[in-house]
């Protein structure tokens, strides 16, 4: 309390002469615009990188022009190059992870918010909450090393023996490829994505779903008609923010996804996404024209990441306006 | 505005109250797969957890801590990963964490509402700029022309940690009641004064947590460091001007090395992060619990 008293008196006591007022003042000036200075910076630090990576992307974007998008081509022997086996890679794999992940977290979120005690809710909400620090080059070590084995031992066989009759569980079942690297993309998301629509559901009003008990709907019904119905914005925001991480992981994917060339059907086959082939050929570049393919490859994983999440934070704040004003 | 449901559908939940027992039934699967998605997530971590704790508590010794990594073989440790990964994360806190609580305090103090949400939105998307493409931009600024350093990396961490700092930041001052503030503008002290002397130390708490979290982060963090501090031989070095080996980075190059004794000292090191992060965490919550308890 004693630094209220220092600069109280003078200000607030006998009058304080022009010179330690003009003092205060300048530190009041100073100080907002050292917070103003850090504000723009972030929003300028946003700008620099999206700027820099398509700057340095630009020869590349310029030599191979947008056909790079839809060229599936990686051969740097012959200097062929192209994005679209790794927009595939990161398309299907976060797709696959997500369509497993979004209902779960679902489940964990109304488990935690509309079944569960508090008692066993609290250190379940812990838990999960611990999955997502779970650095992902750790993730990745368990995935390659145990995870990865066991897919390739159990649950590739078992798909193929039940629905082989799919092309995309065709081909001979492996420790590292597609599915392996979506299945761990799904442990990242759930943590995420749970998290959320928990925050969501203890939002929603409680007359409404007490109003719907009360005429007589179950639980479930409930849950159906109002929580979910009054939390649908939210979660597609949350689907595509766990969209975006699942877009921008390069370290895990990187180890258990093996690498390729090519488009495979095959959920079984080694693949690559945009952030793992960049992460994998960080120092083995061999060519100029290689290592700008890899920053075109960065350009496009950035502007794809920008965009889903721009939507989120804009579905949020429409949301969140739409809740006040409500 | 058509987002927020006006009304329930009263007329479809009454006229399906025949069938009573299918609504029922219903009811009951619904609540077993909200168990069993959370016993799933559960029992994820607890696999996880476990198998980094019984692969990695064989190969943890003293020399695995005061050791550096051998060229070849299986003696010695990672030491030098250690070092470096602490010498690069704090030089990451030193960057981030003033800007970031005065990123926050703008946007608490100062800015108004339509700056403050479009700060937000931009600290958000910064958030969810990937990793390695944080990388790529120190890579691009940087490391071209002057080599990779720990220097860098730790500037592409403080990248990633500079969103996380200031949100949490800012949602701690928000929630200091402003009677706080007015009373002590009331008695004639500065804003600056009041917002450095009153209102911070009132969110220390909440604004250390938000720290420990991102520490917990980023200190895993492998991607950025790809290609800004990744090429560095493995001695114990305290020279941030150059390239240090860390801790993620040397568990990213075990797993891909088919040695056994290699993969041993990956699930060690992977167990020494583990256990950092994880403290870190339960400490974050004892900060954040210490802070509502009052």
């Amino acid at each position: 309390m004693s630094t209220i008293d220092d600069t109280a008196a003078p200000a607030a006591g006998q009058a304080a002469t022009g010179l330690e007022r003009r003092r205060l003042r300048l530190g009041d000036t100073l100080f907002r615009g050292l917070a103003l200075t850090a504000s723009a910076g972030s929003v300028f630090l946003l700008g620099w990188i999206a700027y820099k990576v398509l700057d340095l992307a630009w020869p590349s974007i310029q030599h191979f022009g947008l056909s790079f998008v839809w060229t599936e081509a990686w051969d740097p022997v012959t200097e062929q190059f192209g994005a679209l086996t790794f927009i595939y890679g990161t398309a299907l794999t976060s797709l696959i992870a997500l369509v497993i992940a979004v209902p779960i977290s679902i489940g964990i979120a109304l488990f935690l918010t509309e079944i569960a005690p508090k008692k066993v809710a609290a250190p379940i909400a812990t838990m999960v909450e611990l999955l997502a620090a779970i650095p992902s080059v750790v993730l990745g070590l368990w995935g390659i090393l145990v995870f990865g084995p066991w897919i390739a031992e159990h649950l590739e066989p078992f798909l193929q023996d039940h629905l082989g009759f799919l092309p995309i569980f065709s081909g001979s079942p492996s420790q590292a490829g597609i599915l392996p690297a979506a299945l761990v993309l799904t442990i990242m998301i759930v943590p995420i994505t749970s998290a959320i629509c928990r925050e969501l559901f203890l939002r929603v009003p409680r007359d409404l779903t007490d109003g719907a008990l009360a005429l007589g709907s179950t639980r479930w019904e409930s849950i159906r008609g109002v929580t979910l119905t009054y939390a649908a914005p939210g979660i597609a925001a949350a689907v595509l923010l766990g969209l975006g991480r699942a877009f921008g992981e390069a370290i895990a994917v990187t180890q258990v996804i093996g690498g390729g060339n090519s488009i495979n059907v095959s959920w079984f086959a080694t693949g690559d996404t945009l952030a793992s082939r960049i992460a994998s050929q960080y120092q083995g570049a061999t060519s100029q024209l290689q290592a700008g393919s890899i920053l075109y490859l960065a350009a496009i994983l950035m502007a794809i990441s920008l965009v889903t999440n721009v939507a989120a934070q804009l579905i949020v704040r429409r949301f969140e306006k739409a809740r006040r004003a409500a | 505005m058509s987002a927020v449901p006006q009304t329930v559908d009263a007329y479809d939940i009454t006229r399906r109250s025949n069938g009573l027992r299918r609504r029922r039934a219903t009811e009951k699967l619904m609540g077993t797969l909200g168990v069993v998605s959370a016993g799933l997530a559960v029992a994820i971590l607890a696999l996880v957890l476990g198998t980094v704790l019984l692969k990695g508590l064989s190969a943890l010794d003293t020399d695995f801590f005061t050791q550096p990594r051998p060229l070849f073989g299986a003696e010695g440790g990672i030491a030098d990963a250690l070092v470096g990964s602490a010498i690069i994360v704090a030089m990451c806190v030193v960057f981030a964490v003033p800007s970031a609580v005065l990123v926050a305090i703008y946007m608490a103090e100062y800015a108004s509402p339509r700056v403050a949400t479009f700060l937000r939105i931009v600290l958000d998307v910064l958030n969810g700029v990937p990793a390695i493409v944080v990388g790529i931009f120190i890579f691009g600024i940087l490391v071209v022309g002057h080599g990779q350093s720990g220097l860098f990396g730790a500037l592409a961490l403080a990248i990633l940690m500079l969103p996380m700092v200031a949100r949490a930041t800012q949602e701690v001052l928000e929630v200091i009641p402003r009677s706080l503030r007015e009373a002590s503008l009331a008695l004639g002290v500065t804003k600056w004064k009041t917002t450095t002397s009153i209102v911070l130390p009132a969110a220390i708490g909440g604004i250390l947590t938000g720290v420990v979290i991102a520490v917990a982060r980023v200190a895993g963090e492998t991607a950025p460091l790809l290609f800004t501090s990744s090429i560095a031989a493995n001695q114990v070095s305290t020279d941030a001007l150059h390239a240090l080996p860390t801790l993620p980075v040397a568990i990213f190059t075990f797993s891909e090395s088919a040695d056994p004794a290699d993969q041993a000292r990956g699930w060690a090191a992977a167990l020494v992060l583990i256990v950092f992060v994880l403290v870190t965490n339960i400490l974050a919550k004892v900060f954040s619990r210490g802070r509502t308890g009052r």
